[in-house]
C-alpha cells in the first residue's frame, strides 16, 4: 500500500506485485540466497554421489589414488554384494577360462580368480529390513495415533505423569539397555525373530510418535469432531473421517521419522539377530570381505539400502510440506 | 420441531461452578438468546443441551424426552460453531452432505436436499469450493446449510457471527433471523453482543457468574431489568444508576436533584428500604431524560456532548464524579460547563435495592 501512494521511480507497482521482488537489491539478495543454497546442497550431496560412483567402480578404480572421477562403470560391486564366492586355484582358473557357458557375473568374479558358489544373504537381509522397519513403523504410528488422540482429547487420569513417563523412555541412550534386552530376549525366545525386532523398534519409536502426533492433533480444533458428533457420527467415525484426514501431515512426518530410525538401527540389530532376522545395516560391514576391502560391494550395499527410505520420503514429501488445516477455522 | 426443557441443570469443573442449577423452558419454535459476558456459563449451557458437555446434575428434556445422558448424535440437534468448523479437506458440497451420510440417506435424496438447502441460502455457486477459499460470510452460510440440511429438532448456535467482519455480521444477522422465521425452528443462540440479542431473540436469557440473571423478552430486559447487573449490561450506555435518598414520596439525588416517586412505587419502597435508611438506587434510561428549563426538578452541569449522528448523547454531572447520560435530539447542542435543568419521564423510572441489587417493582406488577 505504501508503495502505491509513493511510486518507485521506474517501476509501476500494483497490488499483485510484491515490492520485495522488483528492486535490484532484492533481486541480488535472492540470487545470493539461491547460490548459497546450491553450494550447501552440493556439499551435502557429494558423499552420496561418491557412494553411487563407487558402487559402479571396479576394485582398482575404487581404491585408486588420487580418486578417479571418470571411470568405466561395472556391476562388479553388485555381483560381489549378492553372491558367495570361493577362491580358485591356478589350475581351476585356467580350466574356467576355457569354459564358454559362463554368465556375465561368473566372468566378472573369474577376473578376480573366484567362482560363484551361491547367492549371498544380502537380499534376504534387505527383505528383513523392509519387513521389520515397515511393520514397526506401522505399529508405532498406529498405536501412537490412538494414544496421542486419547491424550489430546480425553481426561486421562494422571495424564501429565503418563506423558512424562512416555517421554522418559527416550532419556537413556538406547545402547545402555542393550545387554538387559539381549538377556531378556534370549530368555523369552525373541532372539533373532522378526517379531522381537518389530516389538523392540515399535517401543523405541512409540514415545516419539506419541509426542509428535499429540502436537499435531492438539492443533486440530475440537469443533471439527464436535460438529461430526452432533451431525450423527460416533466418536470413532469422527476420528476416522475427520481427525485422520486432518492429521495427515503429522502422520506423514511421524512415519518418515520412525521409518528412518528403525531402518538405520544398527546396534540392537547386531546384538539381537544372527541368521533369521538379521537386517541390512549390520550386514553391510560384513561385505568388507576377506583379503582386502571390497569397497564397491560395500558401496553397492549402501546404495541399495538408501533407496527404500528415499522413495518413502519422496512419496510423502507433499504431506510433509503442506499445511492441511489452514483457512478452514478462523481464529478470531 | 421441539421444546427444550432444562431442570436444575448444573455444571461444575472441579469445585468451580460453570453453571449453577438452572431451570429454563424453551417453547416450540422460539428463538432464545443466551447473553452474557465471557465466562458466564452461556456456552457451557449450550454445550450441555447439545450433549458435547455432560451435566453434573439435573435433567434435559427435548420434546418431553429425557436426553440428559444421550450421545450428541442421538439428540437430533444441529450445532453451529463460532469458527464454523467446516472440514477443510472437503468441498462445501461434501460438508453439507456430511450429516446426511451419517443418517445413511441414499445419493439421490442427498443431492436433492443439498440442492434445496443451498438454494435457500443462495450458495449454489460455491458448492465445489473448499472452505479455505471462501469468505467468512460464505463459510458461515455453508455451516448454516450443514445445520439446516438435516432438518433437526433444534438449532444451537454458539456465537455464529463472532468471527465475521462487522459488515457481514449485519447481513448474516438478518439472514439467520429470516431463516428462523421461515423454518420456525427452535433455536438457542449464544452471544455476548447485546445488540444481536435484542435484534434476534424472542426471549433473552441473561447470565452472569454462572447464574441466570433474568429471562425475558428484549423489551422486558431493557425496560424492566431484574437487577443492577442487567440494568448495566443491557443498553449502550447502560441504564443510569444513581444512589439517592428516599423520603415521603421524593428521592433526593446528589447535587440537589429531586425525583417525584410515582405513587405505585411508594408503598413498595417504604417496605423495601426499611433496612437501608431510605437509601435507594434510581435507574433510568438515557432516553427518559427530558430537558425542562422552566420547572425541571433535576439539575446538572454539562460534562460532554457527543453527536452520534442521529442523536446526541449528553453527559451530565449531577454532583462531583456522578455522571448520567441523556439522549437528546441532534439539533440542539449544550455548551460544556453550562447548567442543564431536566425532568425524568415518570413511567421510565426504576428503583433498585442497594444491598440486594434487585429491582423494586411497582404495586400491581405482581412481583
Amino acid at each position: 500500500m505504501a508503495a502505491t501512494s509513493q511510486p518507485q521511480p521506474g517501476y509501476y507497482v500494483n497490488y499483485s506485485t510484491r515490492v520485495d521482488k522488483v528492486g535490484l537489491r532484492p533481486r541480488i539478495n535472492t540470487a545470493i540466497r539461491a547460490i548459497i543454497a546450491v553450494i550447501i546442497t552440493i556439499i551435502v550431496l557429494i558423499p552420496v554421489v561418491w557412494l553411487g560412483m563407487t558402487a559402479f567402480k571396479s576394485r582398482p578404480d575404487a581404491v585408486a589414488s588420487p580418486p578417479r572421477v571418470f571411470f568405466e562403470p561395472t556391476i562388479e560391486g553388485f555381483v560381489f554384494l549378492l553372491t558367495d564366492r570361493r577362491q580358485l586355484s591356478e589350475s581351476e582358473i585356467a580350466e574356467y577360462r576355457e569354459r564358454t557357458d559362463l554368465s556375465l557375473p561368473d566372468q566378472i568374479v573369474l577376473e578376480r580368480g573366484q567362482a560363484i558358489i551361491g547367492q549371498s544373504d544380502f537380499g534376504r537381509q534387505l527383505l528383513n529390513s523392509l519387513i521389520i522397519a515397515g511393520a514397526s513403523t506401522f505399529f508405532s504410528v498406529f498405536f501412537g495415533l490412538l494414544s496421542a488422540y486419547a491424550f489430546s482429547r480425553f481426561d486421562v487420569p494422571g495424564k501429565d505423569d503418563l506423558l512424562f513417563f512416555i517421554l522418559s523412555q527416550r532419556m537413556l541412550p538406547a545402547v545402555v539397555v542393550s545387554i538387559p534386552v539381549f538377556l531378556m530376549y534370549r530368555e523369552v525366545g525373541l532372539h533373532d525373530t522378526h517379531f522381537g525386532m518389530i516389538l523392540l523398534y515399535t517401543s523405541f519409536n512409540l514415545s516419539f510418535s506419541v509426542w509428535l502426533l499429540k502436537g499435531f492433533i492438539d492443533e486440530i480444533p475440537r469443533e471439527y469432531e464436535e460438529a461430526a458428533l452432533v451431525d450423527g457420527y460416533t466418536r470413532l467415525q469422527a476420528f476416522r473421517k475427520i481427525v485422520l484426514p486432518q492429521a495427515v501431515t503429522g502422520i506423514a512426518a511421524t512415519t518418515v521419522f520412525a521409518l528412518i530410525f528403525s531402518w538405520n538401527e544398527y546396534a540392537f540389530a547386531l546384538f539381537l539377530t544372527s541368521n533369521v532376522a538379521r537386517t541390512a545395516p549390520p550386514s553391510i560391514p560384513t561385505r568388507l570381505g576377506t583379503g582386502g576391502i571390497e569397497w564397491a560391494a560395500v558401496a553397492a550395499g549402501s546404495l541399495a539400502f538408501l533407496i527404500p527410505v528415499v522413495i518413502v520420503t519422496f512419496a510423502l514429501r507433499k504431506h510433509l510440506l503442506r499445511g492441511v488445516t489452514f483457512g478452514a477455522i478462523r481464529k478470531g | 420441531m421441539a421444546t427444550i426443557e432444562l431442570r436444575q441443570v448444573e455444571k461444575k469443573f472441579g469445585e468451580a461452578h460453570a453453571v449453577k442449577p438452572l431451570d429454563m423452558t424453551i417453547k416450540d419454535g422460539e428463538f432464545i438468546v443466551l447473553l452474557g459476558p465471557s465466562g458466564c456459563g452461556k456456552t457451557t449451557t449450550l454445550r450441555m443441551i447439545s450433549g458435547l458437555e455432560a451435566v453434573t446434575s439435573g435433567n434435559i428434556f427435548l420434546n418431553g424426552r429425557d436426553v440428559t445422558w444421550l450421545h450428541p448424535s442421538e439428540r437430533d440437534i444441529a450445532f453451529v460453531f463460532q469458527f464454523f468448523a467446516l472440514y477443510s479437506h472437503m468441498t462445501a458440497r461434501e460438508n453439507i452432505a456430511f450429516p446426511l451420510q451419517a443418517q445413511g440417506e441414499n445419493k439421490a435424496e442427498i443431492t436433492r436436499r443439498v440442492a434445496e438447502v443451498s438454494n435457500m441460502l443462495k450458495i449454489e455457486h460455491i458448492l465445489n469450493q473448499r472452505p479455505g477459499s471462501l469468505s467468512g460470510g460464505d463459510q458461515q452460510r455453508v455451516a448454516l446449510a450443514r445445520a439446516l440440511v438435516r432438518k433437526p429438532a433444534a438449532f444451537l448456535m454458539d456465537e455464529p457471527l463472532g468471527a465475521l467482519d462487522a459488515e457481514f455480521r449485519e447481513t448474516m444477522r438478518a439472514e439467520i433471523k429470516q431463516l428462523h422465521l421461515r423454518q420456525h425452528a427452535t433455536t438457542v443462540y449464544v452471544t455476548h453482543d447485546q445488540i444481536e440479542a435484542m435484534a434476534m431473540g424472542d426471549r433473552i436469557v441473561i447470565m452472569s457468574n454462572a447464574v441466570v440473571q433474568q429471562i425475558g423478552t428484549p423489551a422486558e430486559v431493557y425496560h424492566d431489568p431484574a437487577n443492577l447487573f442487567v440494568a448495566r449490561f443491557i443498553g449502550s450506555p447502560g441504564m443510569n444508576l444513581v444512589k439517592g435518598q428516599y423520603a415521603n414520596g421524593i428521592v433526593n439525588l446528589p447535587g440537589g436533584s429531586k425525583i417525584d416517586v410515582p405513587t405505585l412505587y411508594r408503598q413498595r419502597l417504604e417496605n423495601a428500604l426499611k433496612d437501608t435508611n431510605g437509601e435507594v438506587i434510581v435507574g433510568f434510561r438515557p432516553e427518559a431524560l427530558r430537558a425542562n428549563a422552566e420547572n425541571g426538578s433535576c439539575n446538572a452541569k454539562v460534562y460532554a456532548d457527543d453527536l452520534h449522528g442521529g442523536f446526541s448523547m449528553l453527559h451530565l454531572e449531577l454532583a462531583d464524579g456522578i455522571i448520567v447520560h441523556g439522549r437528546m435530539g441532534r439539533d440542539v447542542s449544550y455548551p460544556i460547563g453550562t447548567h442543564f435543568i431536566f425532568d425524568i419521564e415518570p413511567s421510565m423510572i426504576r428503583f433498585f435495592h442497594p444491598k440486594t441489587e434487585m429491582a423494586i417493582h411497582a404495586n400491581g406488577s405482581g412481583q
